[in-house]
């Protein structure tokens, strides 16, 4: 066990980074998306659908691919889901259309929807075509604040039926977790960005960058100066080990993953000889995956659970184990070891459920470690929303079915509501059905007046 | 072991699979290969009269339809007879029959509709020591524009003109090949007969055109600029061909004529279904231009196992065996009632069964029981039509179950029994002697469905 720390940036040869964080499916081309294509039985009332949180009409889809109309296909996707292009690369569809395909109880051999989606989506934007067109104006502006999958998939739908949008983004750049979260792997050639450039080529969305609720916006301005709002900015804070002071090597493994994304250079950014990640969501699986394959020789994932309880899916927890990630589970940090300031171990103890309540058996052995990431879950940033009134419950936002919180004229959606499952495809659904509840809104009222 | 070895109009073989006349067969390279790889015969590509060699596209000369995965479903072509001189022909038959004296090797022929043309070539094709000749009266495209092929074909007393001929001015068998492009097979197949035919093989090709390619508005396959129509054959003609051979195996006037079966044989499987219903031996050529020659070896011990399996020492102890099941429509029993049945353990539920009995068909398929997605025959409804059994993706899931004597067809209301067919059924104003249900009537569970589709529009 070594005494100092061992972090040094480009651990592997550029060559091998670039293999590392290449496309991890490549892509289908147009043979082998007709092969694929051509296992859909077409089912009636499709389970995939019913499975799919924006009800895309997936055999739909898949029988224009068969015959040869990509981008009508792509059409039929994005009608549904103005992400369908990101979500065919970061959903569990093994847990959600390709779970539900009637093909796993003929031949445990779903369709790959996922893929064929992309190969959809893929086609129509390189096509440079645009498919959507504005509604005549409804002389209506909307505010939507956040610009990640809720609130672009909102401001697009909003867009398109006529209303005027203005899109306030915290940070300099929109996408939100697609641009900043998730694993480069899944989103190559700078695709998050492309597709936020092809939401707003519907026009109609003035983007202000920079402006975060409570900083630099006020929601009661917003109500004020607008027809309509719309939350959808995700959740800004993360979660902490509550260990004390922490030594440097600890890290937000959120505002890690951030800077790697956009690191323009993998070779410059710090990674541990021997790195811990606490956590078991997506975010943990990410970490550890991203850093295995940017040099770290042993990888360690302690979750305080057992495996099945893991948020992460189990694909997900296989990816990470195929890359030589190893996944301990009942365990918690209780001590953090540094010397001269920079940390060397940690200190875990063993757990166990007693009557559904997760406690400490006292027990604990040490991991050496150069870093340790904290997955250990995000929170919403709730001063600003407290302050107006707005139902919170679990540190969440309130909303009814229709994504109306208690506030009159404020909708909302994405990570930052209640009920929610996380994920990007959901977050989509919620902007698009917050956005045809409010055109309905705004119309009931323009008739009431007429 | 069984016994593969036929001996078909006179001509022997050491299996039942020739190599139809085609370009597979165009020249002794080619039938050396094919008889290397164990094929009992050919049937050398079609030979003209002497003279200027026939002319062929230069372009595209075949066409197919696809699988999405590619895999040929059918074929077509618009190739001519050979465009070899008939003295290379000639030369390398008889080499080729002299080097391989226990395979089968027959010579197709196609020269003008003249006596003087057949007389001519004749002799000097018997000369080559070949075991016999095919009559091309189905080629239909090119060489029919100009009065041979099917153009001979499609009239019968062509046919029995030039059969006749044959047989009178040579000792060789003579096998007529017909063409599928008539409207009744038994005409051409009577007039071989009557001409002194010692056999038939059918099917030749049928007149097709692959299809249009949609961005050049060009009809497919198109040379330089213009399409014409070829000759259609593969996997997909089967179907057509294995009707045509059972109409003439089960007609009295044809019943004892040797048939050669061909058309989209391309497994013993296929091969069994044609000796089923009559054929002595069968000619295969699309399956060979797809695979090449070895597909032969799958086809020889397929056949070979499946004889064995099924206690067969020869092809002619299973030849025709299917044939006195083939009747007219009117002779089938209208009092046999089938129903659908799905398996619950195989089901996949993707409800393709619920959706075409629904949309297109009988409404006899359930898509829920208690709330939750479940598939299942209302046999009051069923009509027993096979569509959810050919449209389900797994095998053996739904099967159509017949209805014991005795049982009620709950549909109908009637007790199944006895055996009517339209000629005695009641609803036919020309049966002599109807008959009355045999079965007793006990009223029907089936009640009338959708009568608001009928109704009149809702105000």
């Amino acid at each position: 066990m070594s005494a100092s720390s061992d972090i040094a940036s480009g651990r592997l040869p550029a060559a091998t980074l670039a293999e590392n964080f290449a496309d991890i499916h490549a892509p289908l081309d147009r043979f082998e998306a007709r092969v694929a294509a051509e296992r859909c039985l077409f089912c009636y009332d499709a389970p995939c659908v019913k499975a799919c949180p924006t009800t895309i009409d997936i055999p739909l889809f898949i029988r224009q691919i068969a015959s040869g109309n990509p981008v009508g296909s792509a059409k039929t996707i994005l009608d549904q889901n103005i992400m369908g292009g990101m979500c065919a690369r970061v959903c569990p569809t093994e847990t959600l259309c390709e779970e539900a395909c009637v093909r796993n109880a003929a031949e445990g051999n779903p369709v790959e929807i996922g893929r064929l989606q992309r190969f959809a989506t893929d086609t129509l934007m390189q096509s440079g075509k645009q498919v959507f067109h504005r509604a005549p104006p409804t002389g209506k502006s909307i505010a939507v604040v956040g610009g990640g999958p809720a609130g672009l998939a909102c401001a697009h739908r909003l867009a398109k039926l006529g209303h005027d949008v203005t899109l306030f983004e915290a940070s300099e750049k929109l996408g939100g977790l697609n641009e900043f979260g998730i694993a480069a792997y899944k989103s190559t050639d700078d695709f998050a960005a492309r597709e936020v450039a092809f939401i707003l080529s519907i026009g109609g969305i003035k983007v202000e960058t920079g402006k975060r609720l409570g900083r630099d916006i006020a929601l009661s301005h917003l109500m004020a100066d607008y027809d309509a709002v719309f939350l959808g900015m995700g959740l800004g804070g993360t979660n902490t080990l509550d260990l004390g002071e922490e030594p440097a090597g600890v890290i937000d493994a959120v505002e890690y993953i951030a800077q790697l994304r956009q690191s323009t250079d993998l070779a410059s950014l710090p990674v541990g000889r021997r790195v811990v990640v606490i956590g078991g969501g997506m975010t943990a699986i990410d970490i550890a995956s991203q850093i295995k394959r940017l040099g770290a020789e042993e990888v360690t994932i302690v979750y305080r659970r057992g495996q099945d309880r893991m948020n992460a899916s189990t694909y997900e927890q296989h990816l990470a184990q195929t890359d030589g990630v190893l996944i301990r589970t009942w365990g918690k940090p209780v001590r953090l070891h540094g010397v001269g300031g920079h940390l060397t171990s940690v200190e875990i103890e063993h757990t166990r459920e007693v009557d559904g309540k997760l406690v400490g058996t006292g027990e604990t052995y040490t991991l050496p470690c150069d870093q340790l990431f904290k997955a250990i879950g995000q929170t919403l940033l709730a001063d600003e929303l407290e302050a107006s009134g707005i139902a919170i419950k679990g540190g969440r936002i309130v909303v009814d079915v229709n994504r109306q919180t208690s506030l009159a004229g404020v909708w909302a959606g994405g990570d930052c509501v209640a009920g929610g499952d996380d994920l990007t495809v959901s977050a989509v659904a919620d902007g698009r059905d917050a956005a045809m509840a409010i055109h309905a809104s705004l119309k009931a009222a323009a008739s009431a007046v007429a | 072991m069984a016994d593969l070895s036929t001996t078909f109009a006179g001509i022997k073989s050491p299996n039942p699979f020739w190599l139809a006349s085609a370009p597979p067969t165009d020249k002794a390279y080619n039938v050396v290969r094919a008889y290397k790889e164990g094929w009992g015969g050919v049937v050398w590509k079609t030979l003209g009269e002497d003279g200027p060699p026939v002319v062929n596209v230069s372009g595209p000369r075949y066409g197919a339809i696809h699988s999405q995965d590619r895999r040929v479903y059918g074929f077509n072509n618009i190739e001519l007879i050979t465009d070899r001189p008939l003295a290379v022909n000639l030369q390398e038959i008889k080499q080729v029959k002299r080097d391989w004296p226990d395979r089968a090797l027959v010579v197709s022929l196609m020269v003008p509709c003249t006596e003087e043309s057949w007389k001519a070539i004749l002799p000097v094709v018997e000369e080559t020591g070949c075991d016999g000749i095919e009559l091309n009266f189905g080629c239909p495209h090119g060489m029919s524009e100009r009065g041979m092929g099917s153009a001979v074909g499609q009239v019968p007393e062509y046919v029995e003109m030039v059969t006749r001929w044959c047989k009178q001015h040579s000792r060789m068998p003579v096998i007529v090949k017909l063409t599928p492009n008539v409207s009744d097979i038994r005409k051409p197949a009577e007039a071989a007969m009557r001409g002194g035919a010692d056999a038939v093989s059918l099917i030749n090709t049928i007149n097709s055109l692959m299809g249009v390619d949609i961005d050049t508005m060009m009809p497919l396959p198109s040379t330089g600029g213009y399409a014409t129509h070829g000759g259609y054959c593969g996997a997909a003609v089967k179907p057509i061909s294995l009707n045509m051979v059972s109409e003439i195996a089960r007609t009295p006037a044809t019943r004892n004529l040797s048939i050669s079966g061909i058309g989209g044989i391309e497994t013993w499987r296929d091969a069994v279904e044609y000796i089923a219903l009559g054929a002595g031996n069968v000619q295969v050529c699309t399956a060979a231009m797809v695979y090449g020659f070895r597909v032969v070896k799958e086809m020889i011990t397929g056949l070979s196992d499946y004889m064995d399996a099924k206690c067969y020492r020869s092809i002619e102890d299973m030849r025709g065996l299917a044939v006195p099941k083939m009747t007219d429509w009117q002779y089938l029993n209208l009092d046999y009632v089938a129903k659908a049945k799905i398996n619950q353990d195989l089901c996949i539920q993707c409800g393709r069964c619920h959706i075409s009995c629904e949309d297109t068909s009988h409404q006899a398929i359930s898509s829920e029981k208690d709330g939750v997605r479940h598939f299942e025959v209302r046999e009051e409804d069923c009509v027993g039509c096979n569509l959810c059994v050919l449209v389900c993706p797994v095998e053996n899931c739904i099967t159509l179950e017949s209805k014991p004597e005795g049982s009620i067809d709950i549909r109908t209301g009637y007790e199944v029994k006895g055996h009517r067919t339209w000629l005695e059924h009641p609803n036919n104003p020309g049966a002599t002697n109807p008959k009355p249900p045999a079965g007793k009537y006990v009223g029907a569970q089936h009640v009338e469905k959708h009568a608001d589709f009928c109704s009149e529009p809702a105000e």
